[in-house]
């Protein structure tokens, strides 16, 4: 990939959240895992970034992209499959944020576990 | 609420059609048209993404695959100069009337 | 005809079908925007001609011969999983730098993978050739992430729970190919005999690959 590229914030295995961004232009973070957290798979390495290269631009500075895997029962509230099930989804550096791993965060999120 | 493209989940209880139906020419080349303008740094897939993503929701939703990459590169050609509109449309209508 | 409306002016009363709302009109479309690039000399004469043959020289019979060789090769599946793009080179599948990069997932016992891409249509055209209409449709599109089962059945695919079923949104720069198991059966068999086996479709992740057996039997 060309051009310099930031230092990678995230490894495998860190919890982090999508971010909600509001932008109204061409991105490329599907709204079924935005405000979700997720487990980092993968680094994929940089990558233009889509919001730019969309409109004709450079796409610079490259984003790291990564792999991120959820829990299919934490996105779908009626998911009928498995509990060990997963979604798996590129998402942009800049789309993400740390998430605690605190595991009460996660089942606060899934209603439908809570006694 | 997602907008018309983001379609990941959206409620829907059709199945599957697993008919396919036989590739016609005019998007065999308008793919190969895609991949040229690409390599010549004219259209990008990042800029046909969001040519596609102009499309009216309710348009977005009945055209077929193809037919939303038309609208999209043709819409890009024209933004960035390289066709004109009245020059397609006269293009058209020559190809319509056999006057070629 | 006189004129006619530029597409983004239309109304949005058409009829619920999915394919060829206005006949004819986008094939005209197209036929007039390759004219004038090659008129303009944005094009040069020949230059789709050549971008239609390498495109429709790609088949599942590309990404079939991969996978065969990763079942009989430990050391390239290895490769082929840390590296797509440099072991598919081993292959002769040169990929040019634009072309977007592959990531190989391993279905195994435990793990099975479903591609989708649900905000356009992302595929690995380069090892799979064209991409079905399924694939690109909306009801594919929805319901392979938040449904994976239900459409694997609809496939013929039935998974045991004890099987995580892992979806792949191919949201980005990644194309993802799956690496589907070996079936049983087909331990005496040869690379090529193998790739026979590979489908599309069990490279999407949808289904299996054929069984060795109706092979054999004939």
């Amino acid at each position: 990939m060309p051009g310099p590229a930031a230092t990678p914030r995230f490894q495998p295995g860190d919890r982090v959240r999508v971010l909600s961004l509001n932008v109204r232009g061409h991105h490329r973070t599907p709204w079924y895992i935005q405000g979700k957290t997720g487990v980092v798979e993968r680094l994929h390495g940089p990558y233009l970034n889509p919001e730019s290269l969309a409109y004709g631009a450079s796409g610079l500075p490259p984003q790291p992209l990564y792999l991120v895997r959820f829990n299919q029962s934490e996105l779908w509230e009626d998911y009928s499959g498995p509990r060990s099930d997963k979604l798996l989804a590129d998402v942009f550096e800049h789309w993400l944020e740390p998430a605690s791993d605190a595991p009460a965060k996660v089942s606060t999120q899934d209603e439908r576990s809570s006694p | 609420m997602p907008k018309v493209h983001d379609r990941g989940g959206w409620p829907t209880g059709e199945a599957i059609d697993m008919n396919d139906h036989p590739p016609m020419d005019w998007e065999i080349r308008l793919n190969a048209i895609r991949q040229v303008l690409g390599q010549k740094g004219l259209l990008s897939s990042d800029e046909l993404r969001r040519g596609i993503e102009a499309i009216a929701p309710g348009r977005y939703e009945t055209l077929g695959y193809f037919e939303r990459w038309a609208e999209s590169i043709e819409s890009l050609l024209i933004e960035k100069g390289v066709l004109a509109a009245d020059e397609i449309d006269r293009k058209m209508a020559d190809f319509e009337g056999g006057n070629v | 005809m006189s004129s006619h409306d530029h597409p983004h002016d239309h109304g949005s009363g058409h009829p619920g079908v999915s394919q060829d709302v206005e006949p004819g009109l986008h094939a005209l479309r197209v036929k007039a925007i390759e004219a004038l690039l090659v008129e303009k000399g944005v094009c040069a004469p020949g230059e789709i001609q050549r971008a239609v043959d390498a495109a429709e020289s790609r088949s599942p019979a590309d990404g079939a011969k991969a996978v065969a060789r990763a079942w009989v090769d430990p050391d390239f599946k290895a490769r082929l999983l840390l590296d797509a793009k440099a072991a598919l080179a081993e292959l002769g599948y040169e990929a040019a730098a634009s072309l977007p990069d592959v990531v190989v997932a391993e279905n195994t016992g435990k793990a099975h993978h479903l591609v989708v891409c649900t905000l356009c249509s992302c595929y690995p055209t380069w090892l799979l050739g064209r991409p079905p209409d399924w694939y690109k449709s909306l009801a594919y599109r929805s319901r392979a992430v938040s449904d994976p089962r239900g459409v694997m059945r609809e496939f013929g695919l039935e998974l045991d729970d004890d099987v995580e079923v892992r979806v792949l949104d191919s949201a980005a720069d990644i194309r993802y190919l799956v690496l589907p198991m070996r079936p049983r059966g087909s331990d005496g068999l040869d690379e090529a005999a193998l790739a026979k086996l590979v489908t599309r479709d069990s490279m999407i992740g949808v289904s299996n690959p054929l069984s060795p057996e109706p092979a054999l039997a004939g």
